[in-house]
């Protein structure tokens, strides 16, 4: 195990911990711009990857560090990825210039949100988000002049200062370079005044007012940032996806979304990315298993005889190409996340980790907390 | 002159008359104690004060200007701190993030700037944390600082949410039953630190208590408390030894 002398209050402001852990990070980006390299053919499951990044970003920072659980995130990328791309194709700006009025655009439809969302706490803030989650998804249906309604809208691909991001890797690395860049902002604002402002929100609204903090304001500004985190997102979205049409920004997106920071773990960076890897490469591993198993099954069962095998091979077939298997498989997931890992993948690898870095002396207590019942008399 | 007054405060829950015509007056640099039963009103008159309820009736006076109606987070911002009986501290974060949120009312970075952390945020990062380190030096908190609190214990989090209230560099310091849930050790070391709170850094302390051996080792002026209205108001002998006070707390 790894002790870091501090000899410096400068120590504890940096990026990272220590050299050696900057060093993982950097090997970490070399590692991801070879990739395009290694596995060529899975670029653009890869770019999905990042956008996730950015939309479990987006929501970690309002869910998990401000405490304000949001079921309309979907939405906010919808507003996005409309937006950019109307302002980009439609009105002719230039495609950076576009994504930042997308941005500022979501980020406004945030403030919208969080001004009312600001009297309201817990499930009556989510229902409220829902609703407006709802809401947009007719406004995007109905709104043809600006949306192409219900027929869609096709998406040219980004050309950025004549550079044209047409070709998979160059998209990779447009959007390897954004999720980058928001990390290092997000890291920025969470080890200021601000983050902590937001992290004392989540744990005691009561306290953080007696502190000075403008509960309001602050609350708006959490809604601001991550719903202006999620119209970037939407811009990069609407390119990978090449055609916007309302039902892409359904509800079920949104409890994507919320499962990939819950999932990811909450209260933590690493917990978005993580999460998004997950949610991103599920479907892709689901439709790799939907061609594999039933095979695989008959293969196993045939052992019993060749009818018994053809048999259980048909049903286990018959199983998987259930359309509605893949929200299922996801529901399952978050409810078993919840029950046995509600600190979710990140709180795992700490866990991993540091039976690892102190072997062979690793406590299960370590990571124990101590259950209290004193909480009857806590204010609203 | 006083640096903090409240004038015939009520307030009304329902049909529960919680205060009914309390006045006190805290002078500079002494420590003010409100003792009575539970359900006297003691916790309700902090929370009129830091503004989480609005006096139904009332005035509240704070260096010379009124803070009845101002809003809840600007109280801190007027030199106001407080803990609270059951602590509310930030459980998933360290005892130092605890502290330095202590240091919000002195926030004078910008959002914009902090996104890009720029050299004016790092060095403000580093007076804020030299003024928690000061903190951290008199509570003696060196061996938590990095700690979380979900991992600390009771006695702990109640000196560490002291020194959040210190942090904010309060003029007037509102502690709620500094000694609920702590040992005898404890409870002597926050009488140590009490009288070293007002002697020391000159911060004026009022205070909700119910043990009467650190009500009587730290406090200037006690008043009594029962139903909502004021029983007695003197020294600790005194309050104590009122035959109303002894009736409020042992009947008959």
């Amino acid at each position: 195990m790894r002790f870091v002398f501090k000899t410096s209050y400068q120590q504890d402001l940096g990026l990272f911990r220590d050299g050696i852990q900057r060093n993982w990070y950097v090997a970490l980006l070399a590692g991801l711009m070879l990739l395009p390299l290694l596995v060529p053919a899975y670029l653009v499951d890869i770019s999905l990857v990042f956008i996730y990044g950015l939309c479990g970003l987006s929501l970690m920072v309002l869910a998990g560090y401000t405490g304000l659980v949001s079921l309309g995130h979907a939405a906010f990328l919808g507003i996005g990825a409309y937006a950019h791309v109307y302002l980009a194709q439609d009105l002719g700006l230039p495609w950076v210039v576009a994504l930042a009025l997308a941005a500022a655009v979501t980020a406004g439809a945030g403030v919208l949100v969080g001004l009312p969302a600001l009297r309201m706490t817990g499930i009556y803030l989510t229902i409220a988000t829902l609703a407006f989650a709802l809401i947009i998804q007719e406004v995007l249906t109905h709104w043809e002049t600006v949306t192409g309604g219900l027929r869609g809208k096709a998406v040219a691909r980004a050309v950025i200062f004549g550079v044209s991001f047409a070709s998979n890797e160059a998209f990779y690395f447009l959007c390897l370079a954004v999720l980058a860049a928001a990390l290092w902002l997000t890291r920025n604002v969470l080890r200021s005044p601000t983050g902590r402002a937001w992290v004392a929100i989540r744990d005691s609204e009561i306290a953080a007012q007696s502190m000075g903090v403008n509960l309001a304001a602050y609350k708006t500004m959490a809604f601001a940032y991550s719903a202006g985190m999620m119209g970037v997102a939407g811009g990069l979205f609407a390119h990978k996806i090449g055609y916007l049409a309302p039902d892409i920004f359904t509800v079920l997106l949104s409890i994507q979304f919320l499962l990939m920071v819950v999932v990811g773990g909450l209260g933590s960076l690493h917990g978005a990315v993580f999460g998004a890897v997950f949610v991103a490469m599920l479907p892709v591993a689901i439709s790799e298993a939907r061609d594999a198993v039933p095979a695989w099954a008959a293969q196993v069962f045939s052992a019993f005889g060749a009818g018994a095998g053809q048999a259980v091979g048909d049903a286990v077939d018959r199983f998987v190409k259930q359309p509605a298997l893949e929200p299922g498989v996801f529901g399952l997931i978050l409810v078993l996340f919840i029950l046995f890992e509600p600190r979710g993948i990140y709180g795992r690898w700490l866990k991993i980790r540091l039976y690892f870095s102190t072997f062979p002396l690793y406590k299960v207590a370590t990571f124990k907390r101590q259950k209290v019942y004193m909480r009857s008399e806590r204010l609203r | 002159m006083t640096l903090f007054r409240a004038e015939d405060l009520a307030i009304r829950f329902g049909g529960v008359q919680a205060l009914d015509g309390v006045t006190f007056e805290v002078e500079p640099g002494s420590v003010f104690t409100i003792i009575g039963p539970n359900g006297a009103g003691k916790t309700t008159i902090f929370n009129l004060v830091s503004r989480i309820y609005d006096a139904g009736r009332g005035r509240l006076t704070f260096r010379g200007e009124d803070i009845t109606h101002v809003p809840a987070h600007e109280i801190a911002r007027r030199g106001i701190a407080r803990t609270f009986q059951n602590i509310e501290l930030f459980e998933h974060a360290t005892v130092l993030d605890n502290l330095l949120l202590g240091r919000h009312t002195h926030r004078r970075s910008r959002f914009v700037e902090e996104l890009l952390f720029l050299p004016r945020v790092r060095a403000l990062e580093i007076e804020h944390r030299e003024a928690a380190e000061k903190v951290i030096d008199f509570l003696d908190l060196m061996p938590y600082r990095e700690s979380l609190i979900a991992n600390l214990p009771y006695g702990i989090r109640k000196v560490v949410e002291m020194g959040r209230a210190l942090c904010t560099d309060p003029a007037l310091l509102l502690l709620d039953e500094p000694s609920s849930g702590l040992s005898v050790e404890e409870t002597a070391d926050m009488a140590f630190w009490i009288k070293d709170i007002t002697g020391l850094l000159g911060i004026t302390v009022l205070m909700v208590e119910h043990d009467m051996s650190l009500v009587s080792a730290v406090s200037d002026r006690v008043l009594a408390l029962n139903y909502g209205r004021p029983l007695a108001l003197g020294t600790a002998r005194e309050v104590q030894e009122h035959p109303e006070v002894v009736r409020a707390y042992l009947g008959g």
